[in-house]
């Protein structure tokens, strides 16, 4: 694995590696001290055309946990909004040899086209509405906690979609894992055609009780303005997740930011189903996996330089 | 095109291959003064004071006709020009070309007109027709001055580019139509349903989170535009047909006597969605877009059986910046002047779904849709022919192109056929410089 551009790519042995080697992370994240010298003097470039709390900001702490320098650039202030071209932004960051590239873009594949011109190991932090991997993989660690196996676990997503990047990848992880997944929504905010990848697809929560897990989507307020939806009270009585709909042995997740009172009701967000805080705390440890398996494990950039300092990569399991 | 002399020449022993005039054997054909002499029984042609080009093992087709190119003139002579953009029509084996009115600015007046035909008498190496546009500044609500620019010299009209949105617009320049003649072609699309779409509206377009061009989009505005050129008796044509429904459309206004023809691309007709998976833009992003394998098997039927008379590159140059970007942001449209009877060829005729002579037909079934004359082989008329090998295999890109872009949907495929010579209007516009270095010896 040279890259993380797309869940697609993974195999499930592959899938499997990054969620052991993070839950060794969650064990250091315990211990007073929580750095590890993995990544000393090497470079971690975040670089961000849209706007992130989530994924950005553990990102960028996951490789501060491993003592890598950060390089942090968001779309806002930068020459992006001068007009530099993706293509020219990364060949002058190349100038500073990073060892991973971590980006976020409003368009699908620029991840990709990144991982083409830099010898950087890239990280696709969500790439238009294709995909999330790093968000799947994070919800994936949390189910396993829970759940122990995925196999023969249905597990349905619900709401837009259509706009939602976490759908495509979180669908492609659920069954790579041996999951069953049914998408839900009105008809519009499913993408025409999306059941040739394996899934069921329903426009009604009638069947939702088979779900052991119920994935909500977030939908923005601007859908019933594009005729998406009629409104979000239609929505909201037609798809909302609330306490009448969920049964007692169901798990709640989202990927964030919350709509409360839209495809969430306020109750279910702080009741017991609910996994919300959970994805956000292993956000931070399979962000660390991503970047140990790919950069420490994966030896795309082998030994350290000539002069470096020269720290090997402490193995796991051991005082860091 | 550029003054020049007459071609005169001999392609010794050649095989002739022109379905639309019944023409097919071995012969000599005798060119003389830029007109086909004769097709003289092989070893018989009177050779005197004329190059001879051993021709044998060789196909000599009439040479192909384009309706639908971008030469990107005015204003984008970083992307093409009328010299560059007609020596890749003559690398490509055509001996005329139809060029399109959406540039920047737009071809919307008699005098943009009479300074491209200047410009084409400078510089063309192949004839060079051009369209104006329906609406002023292709707005899609005023109409051009279509009598006008019909005097100057326009072949005929076409936003392409954009569709004519409102139907109260086209059908007001199909009455005017009347007064001026000149063929309408039209880019049918419904923005509605189009949307903010980026490539065919399907499995694969869900799969990777790209926003859809549905098929409906094409299909319904070519209904309403068929329906249209009956009631006022205009003549249209349909370019780039891409869906399923659109064949169907087309099919159901010819039967109906609607006055309409069509055309379809070299891409359309080898290619399906599935490529876009890679999402490499610069070689297959362009609109309509490539669709699914039923679309394509349905576009090969309506080339079979007529439906589809004639298959136009949409040759559409763009800058390398314009198309080294995400998918989503790319530019539409690929190259294909240099490729296109190569490329279908290898994927069509060698692979057993059409017959060579279909292909042929069609590739120089572009003129008369615009009241143009059907280049042919018949001894008397003006020389315009392709001198094929097709056992030639190169790899697309690899000697660099005519074209001043490279955004070509072949490139780095290698392909089985090869144009040597064209000549068009009766001059040699191309030799493959390989083959006039080996007729020198």
């Amino acid at each position: 694995m040279k890259h993380l551009l797309a869940i697609e790519q993974l195999s499930r042995a592959e899938i499997d590696a990054i969620l052991d080697r993070a839950e060794s992370f969650a064990e250091v994240s315990r211990r007073d001290i929580k750095k590890v010298p993995t990544l000393r003097g090497r470079t971690v470039v975040s670089l961000f055309y849209e706007a992130s709390t989530r994924t950005s900001s553990s990102f960028e702490l996951a490789a501060k946990r491993l003592s890598a320098d950060l390089v942090s650039i968001k779309a806002a202030g930068s020459s992006v909004d001068k007009g530099e071209s993706l293509k020219d932004t990364v060949a002058t960051l190349s100038a500073y040899d990073p060892a991973a590239i971590v980006i976020r873009h409003p368009h699908a594949g620029a991840a990709q086209l990144v991982a083409e011109w830099s010898d950087a190991v890239v990280i696709n932090a969500g790439d238009g509405k294709h995909e999330h991997p790093s968000q799947a993989l994070l919800d994936l660690f949390t189910l396993r906690r829970q759940l122990g196996a995925l196999d023969g676990k249905r597990i349905w997503i619900v709401g837009d979609v259509l706009h939602s990047r976490v759908a495509r990848s979180n669908l492609i992880a659920f069954q790579a894992m041996g999951a069953q997944v049914t998408l839900c929504g009105p008809p519009a905010l499913i993408p025409r055609g999306i059941e040739e990848l394996g899934c069921e697809v329903s426009h009604s929560l009638d069947g939702l009780g088979e779900a052991d897990v119920v994935y909500a989507l977030r939908l923005q307020k601007e859908r019933m303005k594009e005729s998406f939806v009629p409104s979000i009270r239609e929505y909201a009585a037609n798809f909302q997740i609330d306490s009448r709909r969920l049964g007692a042995r169901q798990l709640l997740m989202h990927p964030g930011p919350v709509n409360r009172g839209v495809e969430l009701s306020g109750e279910v967000i702080d009741s017991p189903h609910s996994l919300i805080s959970e994805q956000v705390a292993s956000g931070l440890v399979v962000r660390m996996a991503i970047l140990y398996e790919l950069l420490a494990v994966g030896g795309a950039h082998p030994a350290p330089a000539e002069g470096d300092p020269g720290e090997r990569p402490t193995p796991m399991g051991q005082p860091a | 095109m550029r003054p020049g002399e007459g071609a005169n020449l001999v392609l010794r022993g050649a095989t002739v291959l022109d379905p639309a005039a019944g023409i097919e054997g071995t012969h000599d054909v005798v060119i003389r003064a830029g007109e086909i002499a004769e097709l003289a029984p092989p070893g018989a042609g009177d050779t005197d004071g004329l190059e001879v080009v051993e021709a044998e093992g060789l196909h000599a087709f009439p040479a192909f006709f384009d309706p639908h190119v971008h030469l990107r003139v005015p204003g984008r002579e970083d992307e093409e020009d009328v010299e560059t953009g007609t020596r890749a029509a003559a690398a490509g084996g055509y001996c005329g070309i139809l060029a399109m009115a959406n540039t920047e600015p737009s071809v919307s007046t008699a005098a943009d007109i009479e300074a491209l035909r200047e410009e084409a008498r400078e510089q063309a190496s192949v004839p060079v027709g051009f369209l104006a546009t329906v609406t002023r500044e292709m707005e899609g609500e005023e109409l051009t001055e279509m009598a006008d620019i019909r005097a100057a010299g326009a072949v005929g009209f076409s936003d392409d580019g954009l569709p004519i949105r409102s139907a109260r617009v086209m059908r007001r320049a199909l009455q005017y139509q009347r007064l001026c003649g000149g063929t309408i072609a039209l880019h049918e699309e419904d923005p509605e349903l189009s949307g903010d779409g980026v490539m065919h509206e399907g499995p694969v377009s869900a799969a990777l989170g790209l926003a859809g061009i549905p098929s409906v989009s094409e299909s319904t505005m070519i209904a309403r535009d068929a329906a249209l050129a009956r009631y006022e008796d205009g003549r249209i044509h349909v370019q780039h047909l891409s869906a399923e429904e659109s064949v169907a459309a087309v099919r159901t206004a010819k039967a109906a006597g609607a006055q309409i023809s069509c055309e379809a691309t070299p891409h359309h007709l080898c290619l399906t969605d599935e490529q876009v998976r890679a999402l490499d833009a610069s070689r297959f992003k362009m609109n309509p877009p490539l669709r699914t394998e039923s679309d394509r098997q349905a576009l090969l039927e309506g080339l079979r059986d007529g439906t589809i008379d004639c298959i136009a590159t949409d040759h559409a140059p763009h800058a390398e910046e314009e198309k080294t970007v995400p998918f989503e942001q790319a530019a539409m449209g690929v190259t294909g002047l240099e490729t296109a009877f190569a490329a279908l060829h290898t994927d069509l005729v060698l692979g057993g779904v059409i017959d060579l002579g279909l292909l042929v037909e069609r590739l120089a079934g572009g003129a008369e849709p615009f009241g143009l004359e059907r280049p042919t082989l018949a001894p008397g008329s003006e020389a315009n022919v392709a001198l094929c090998d097709l056992s030639a295999k190169w790899t697309v890109g690899e000697e660099g192109y005519e074209s001043r872009s490279s955004n070509s949907w072949c490139a780095g495929r290698e392909l089985n056929g090869r144009v040597l010579v064209t000549l068009a209007g009766g001059q040699v516009a191309y030799r493959l410089r390989s083959f006039s270095l080996g007729v020198a010896q």
